[in-house]
This record gives C-alpha cells, sequence and structure tokens, in this order.
C-alpha cells in the first residue's frame, strides 16, 4: 500500500498494520527532515506530489518489491505540504518470514522511491533563500539527474 | 494542425509559469516540442534533458505524439525521501 498524507505519520500505527503471525521480521525505514543540506542550514521543507502519478508509481514499485524478495506486505507513506526540523517526511516497512528480504525490501523500496515517484522538496535556508532540490539549471551529463544540487549561494549582504 | 492541450505544473514550474494548470492550442506534437515551446514563452530554467513528460496520468517517451485534450504533465527532477 502506498499513499500520500497531509497529516503527521504515526509509526507505530503503520508498524501494527504489517502485523502477520507468519512475519518473524519487520524492517522499517524512517525519513525525516534534517536542518542541514551540502552544507547550509535548513529552517523547513515543503514536498509537493503530483499524487495521481505518484499513487500508481508508488504502487508499482512495491509490486516490484513484492516480486523481487520473499515478503509478505510493505507499506510506503509519504508526506505531503510543510515539514519541520525531524518531522517525519517517509515511512516504510516490509514484513517478511525472515530478515534478509524484509531489509532488502525497504532499501529497495525507498532508493527507488527517491529516484521515480513525483515528489518534490523545497527546502527553506536560515539565510532566507529557498530551493526546489535536485532542480537546480546545469543539465545533468547524463540528461537524467538523481544526485542532489547545492542550493543557491546566500545573496550577498 | 493545431491541438488543444491541458497542462498542469508542479514545484519549479508552477512557480516559473505563475500557474498550477492551463488549457493552450499549440502545433506541438511531442512532449518535447511541447515543453520547447513552453520554456522559450515563460523562461523555464530546466532544460528539456532533465524533466519527464505524463500523458494522461502515465509517464511517456519525450517523442510521444500528443492528442487533442490530452492532460500533460512536466516532472522535473524530482526529490521525495
Amino acid at each position: 500500500m502506498f499513499r500520500l498524507s497531509s497529516a503527521p505519520l504515526d509509526p507505530a500505527a503503520l508498524a501494527r498494520s504489517l502485523d502477520d503471525p507468519r512475519a518473524g521480521a519487520l524492517a522499517t525505514f524512517e525519513g525525516r527532515v534534517r536542518n542541514h543540506n551540502e552544507g547550509q542550514p535548513v529552517l523547513a521543507l515543503d514536498y509537493e506530489a503530483y499524487a495521481a502519478l505518484a499513487e500508481k508509481e508508488g504502487t508499482r514499485i512495491l509490486e516490484e518489491a513484492r516480486a523481487k524478495f520473499a515478503i509478505l506486505h510493505a507499506v510506503c507513506v509519504h508526506r505531503i505540504g510543510a515539514l519541520a526540523i525531524g518531522d517525519l517526511a517517509v515511512w516504510i516497512g516490509a514484513a517478511a518470514a525472515h530478515r534478509d528480504a524484509a531489509f532488502a525490501a525497504c532499501r529497495y523500496i525507498i532508493d527507488e522511491t527517491k529516484a521515480r515517484v513525483p515528489v518534490w522538496k523545497k527546502e527553506h535556508y536560515a539565510t532566507g533563500a529557498s530551493a526546489w532540490i535536485n532542480c537546480a539549471t546545469r543539465p545533468p551529463a547524463d540528461g537524467a539527474s538523481t544526485t542532489p544540487s547545492a542550493p543557491p549561494a546566500p545573496p550577498a549582504p | 494542425m493545431t491541438r488543444t492541450l491541458r497542462i498542469e505544473y508542479f514545484a519549479l514550474l508552477r512557480e516559473q509559469r505563475g500557474l498550477a494548470a492551463e488549457s493552450l492550442a499549440t502545433a506541438a506534437a511531442t512532449p518535447t516540442a511541447l515543453y520547447e515551446e513552453l520554456r522559450a514563452r515563460h523562461g523555464f530554467t530546466l532544460p528539456a534533458a532533465a524533466v519527464r513528460a505524463a500523458v494522461n496520468g502515465e509517464f511517456v517517451p519525450a517523442a510521444a505524439p500528443l492528442h487533442e485534450g490530452d492532460l500533460i504533465v512536466f516532472i522535473p527532477p524530482v526529490a521525495g525521501g
């Protein structure tokens, strides 16, 4: 189950949704808003999504994870809206009989989500500047950038 | 041949266009041609090579044909997680 949420995420409730007597392993990942990026102090983030396609692409990623790894269930929930430092931006859980599949699936789901799901992040800096991450204007060498680009330099005083 | 298309904008492109959505009559036959037309008109900073296209809610190749009434969304480099 993949979904976007404009409300804060509840990790305990999400973990309970993966309860299964066959599951000896539950691997979870929490992506949280950190207070810096590329050396710049960050005050807050906005997340925006193209919801219709994000939910389709996220669902495809979970289907791929179930096909590739011996898991029982997988969930990914991604926040949208204005988030503060420390807020939970994404929660992923993968339940499996054994830990190897749970860890591998959890890793696969976060990596693919970051690479493919149409969600965008705008960082607000202590300088007053803000930037959409990965949207620097220098064209990527290979035509498709997935590496973070440096935010703009702070304005001259 | 001119077709009328619906375009939705997100993130950086929404800010640079100043709109979330618009309808447009255009001769552009592919997402790349349409993006270049819009980039020239509105000064989008992202090059076409950095932007993916979705038509009617699914990713499509940059050279996919566009049809009357299609909904096009240009996808800037994503940054979830």
